[in-house]
């Protein structure tokens, strides 16, 4: 296997948790919902990942212990946020403290144990093909799954009328309410979504990225998704630009680092980020008008009944 | 669908819509007691009352958006249970939103779609939009995002989805609240044009004129109760006022002789580009106003009115400190509190948020617009006898009824919100008032008496700019009117002789361009 080869196929696999915790994160924001937990999901969603594999020595339930505890996470933020309109910001910082503190809780009897990691695709012959083969025919499921999930977000947002209703909701809650629509019922979905994709992105981690599960594995990638989130303004198109370009800069600067460049560590270890909010801000310079946030992001809704 | 020529058939007897003692409570407060409503087919029927009156929670309970407490909706004889709007649509009962339930980044043909049941595809819904809006005069661009379109532009597209439903029964609120009176006239003939269809519609406005001229039967409502249903033709407009306020509304009068003295307020070819993307371009904004005049400034909304208060205001500087001028000095490029040091007040459209903090209290609102002159700080410290002092002496002048001493800004009504920004800007004698839309969403009590504070200010000797969308206001209260369409201000003509026709062809955009602009000929 070439460098180059090796460094492509880390590069998908440091992505692949970004842009799934991101997508949820879109969809929820596009109804309205700011929610700041996705760390907090996301770990303990990588806990619940392992256990559930480890248990029972399949993936896929693993993959799916990771998605329930996620949309768990996310019921106790909607249960707040929505439910008893408690102010956003604060209930997303509280549900990443709470989700720190679980993980290590659930991962405790864990920690130090082995599973087999997620198996890549295997398509004899096109799989063998030099380079493009391995990249393209050779992933693991999860990042097959997350670029579908990105592209299945878009045509539910811009195809659907319930994807309209949902953007209409994040826009102006009070006309969504006035033309009887559901809003807050339509804000639990989006925010079980965003858990469920919190909850498996971080499972990603333990039974993809790395075959075992260490307290606080995530490493910040929830609050990177947010950001990206941000950056993207709100386009699944453009978060899929920013996630991949973030896993490309993390690993080269590993590889640069490890080749020796004179640059201190800390510098390229920051790189990442650089590079990341320059181009996305690039790209949302070049915008046509209109505002790219959701006009009602973050702000609570009490229907008047 | 409901077929429209069969509703003309129900003309007479049966009511299209009855409500029979609707009662809505929110606690121990009874926004809605026991109204009795019909309204026929073919009828044009007004929802007469003041702010608070209980109209707005009526038509909710109609449109299904509010339950009823007690009582019960008839429609067409039997007997109606709404457990939301789609169900009102359902029976062919259409609305259009006073603020608009429109969403600013959907494109018109989305916002239209997200009004209807979405059994049609969109393609086919987007070629019926187009051809409903030519149909009734209506125009509209299916693919444009609503917050490119102006206010007239957005109000049809309420229309039109609505009118997309084929209702027999439409309820219209405060419509011609953002309208040019042509624009309203237009409006008109649509409304005439679907009652000739055999439809109904019942219409909230308090533009007593507008509603002699339209509507057929008009119903009061005063603290939520129904006090009359009479015919608003055989009424006068100050007969219809009193059954909505309920005794005699304080006649506003102007001092028998004003003086008209030295300029207080010059502003010299003003040019300002907004911070807003979507914001309006201040054009080469000039005037003079004088000690003891009221100038006026109509306008539809959105036309420069935000902008040019806050370049006046100082909450945006100019580049050139020439050009604005308050009493001999220069002070384009002051501050807010270098302005009010020279004697200039201001008075922003928002009461919450813009003119008063909402949580806080009225003593430490006055104080922040009062810190400037006077002796509220002493060596940096809050003088709270001096804050509370000023509180007291506004509630009593302009009679703000609050429940406690110094309650909150946002627990006031809007009304008495109002008397007390006013107030306290007026008590401090300024040489300048600039205000924005004075008595905007006020009930006509509280109304009355800020428009005689203003005519007492400028008696006074100080000179008073007025921004309003209320044409009867300006004309009310002042000298001289200016119309703003597009961040350009027209010359100012003197109120009697100013027709409505040409102020409403003003804000409508026609023939301001020429004078205005010097250099159209260099292009």
């Amino acid at each position: 296997m070439g460098l180059i080869e090796a460094i492509i196929l880390s590069v998908l696999a440091a992505s692949t948790p970004l842009l799934l915790a991101a997508t949820g994160e879109l969809v929820t924001e596009r109804s309205g919902v700011l929610n700041l937990g996705v760390e907090g999901m996301m770990i303990v969603g990588a806990a619940c990942g392992f256990g559930g594999a480890w248990l029972s020595g399949s993936i896929i339930v693993g993959a799916l212990c990771g998605m329930v505890a996620g949309i768990l996470m996310s019921l106790i933020f909607a249960l707040m946020a929505l439910g008893l309109a408690v102010n956003q910001v604060a209930t997303g910082l509280a549900l990443t403290i709470l989700g720190i503190g679980l993980s290590g809780l659930i991962g405790a009897g864990f920690v130090g144990e082995r599973i087999t990691p997620a198996p890549h695709l295997h398509i004899p012959g096109l799989s063998d093909i030099p380079l493009a083969g391995r990249i393209l025919f050779g992933e693991d499921g999860f990042v097959y799954l997350s670029i579908a999930l990105v592209v299945g977000v878009w045509w539910f947002l811009y195809r659907t009328r319930a994807g309209l209703i949902l953007r209409a909701c994040g826009d102006n809650h009070v006309s969504a309410h006035a033309l009887g629509y559901p809003v807050l019922r339509i804000r639990l979905y989006a925010v079980m979504f965003g858990g469920a994709c919190a909850g498996l992105a971080g499972a990603y981690l333990p039974l993809a990225y790395t075959p075992f599960f260490i307290p606080g594995m995530t490493a910040g990638r929830g609050w990177i998704a947010l950001a990206l989130t941000v950056f993207a303004s709100w386009r699944p198109a453009r978060l899929v630009v920013g996630a991949y370009l973030f896993g490309a800069v993390t690993i080269l600067q590993l590889h640069a680092q490890g080749a020796g460049i004179g640059i201190p560590s800390q510098f390229m270890s920051s790189l990442p980020y650089l590079a990341t909010i320059i181009v996305l801000v690039l790209l949302s310079r070049a915008r046509t008008g209109g505002s790219t946030a959701p006009a009602a992001l973050g702000t609570v809704f009490v229907p008047d009944r | 669908m409901p077929d429209t020529t069969s509703a003309a058939q129900h003309t007479g007897a049966t009511p299209l819509l009855q409500t029979v003692g609707l009662t809505k409570r929110y606690g121990s407060f009874l926004a809605n007691d026991k109204i009795d409503l019909d309204i026929r087919p073919q009828e044009i029927h007004a929802l007469l009352g003041e702010n608070g009156a209980g109209k707005s929670t009526l038509v909710k309970t109609i449109y299904g958006l509010i339950q009823p407490s007690e009582g019960e909706i008839r429609w067409q004889g039997r007997t109606i249970v709404l457990s939301g709007p789609s169900d009102a649509r359902a029976h062919g009962i259409g609305m259009v939103f006073q603020h608009f339930s429109l969403f600013d980044n959907l494109t018109v043909a989305e916002n239209v779609a997200l009004g209807l049941d979405g059994k049609e595809p969109f393609k086919d819904m987007s070629a019926r939009l187009e051809q409903v809006s030519r149909t009734y005069g209506l125009p509209l661009d299916p693919k444009r995002e609503v917050w490119q379109l102006s206010v007239g532009e957005r109000q049809r597209i309420e229309i039109v989805r609505a009118l997309m439903q084929n209702p027999q029964f439409l309820i219209l609120d405060e419509p011609t609240a953002v309208l040019t009176p042509q624009e309203a006239d237009q409006l008109f003939i649509v409304l005439n044009r679907l009652k000739a269809e055999g439809r109904a519609i019942l219409y909230i406005s308090h533009k007593l004129d507008e509603v002699k001229r339209l509507c057929d039967t008009a119903t009061i409502l005063r603290g939520g109760r129904k006090v009359e249903t009479c015919n608003p033709r055989a009424e006068t407009a100050a007969s219809l006022a009193r059954m909505m306020v309920g005794g005699e509304i304080m006649e506003v009068k102007a001092a028998a002789s004003r003086q008209i003295t030295v300029p207080r307020l010059l502003v010299n070819d003003l040019s300002l580009t907004p911070d807003d993307p979507h914001g309006i371009r201040l054009e080469h904004i000039s005037f003079e106003l004088r000690g003891g005049e009221i100038l006026g400034i109509a306008g539809v909304a959105g036309n420069g009115q935000d902008e040019l208060f806050a370049a006046l205001s100082g909450e945006r500087l100019a580049k050139d400190p020439g050009t604005i001028v308050i009493d001999g000095h220069a002070a384009g490029h002051l501050s807010i509190t270098r302005r009010r040091k020279l004697g200039a007040a201001f008075i922003p459209e928002e009461r919450l948020g813009h003119g008063t903090a909402p949580r806080m209290r009225l003593s430490e609102n006055a104080l922040l617009t009062g810190h400037a002159i006077g002796n509220m700080v002493l060596h940096g410290f809050v003088n709270t006898a001096a804050t509370l002092k000023t509180v007291d002496r506004t509630t009593e002048t302009f009679d703000v009824r609050k429940a406690k001493r110094d309650p909150e800004a946002a627990s006031l009504s809007g009304g008495n919100l109002q008397k007390f920004i006013v107030g306290r800007e007026i008590l401090r004698d300024p040489v300048v008032l600039i205000v924005n839309q004075p008595t905007w969403g006020v009930d006509a009590g509280a109304a009355a008496v800020i428009r005689q504070a203003l005519l007492d200010l400028a008696a006074g000797g100080a000179a008073v700019l007025v921004t309003s969308q209320d044409l009867d206001e300006l004309a009310e209260i002042t000298d001289r009117i200016a119309v703003m369409f597009h961040g350009r201000l027209s010359a100012p003509v003197p109120t009697a002789e100013a027709s409505r026709e040409t102020l409403g062809l003003l804000m409508g955009g026609s023939s301001i361009e020429a004078p205005e602009t010097p250099h159209a000929t260099r292009a």
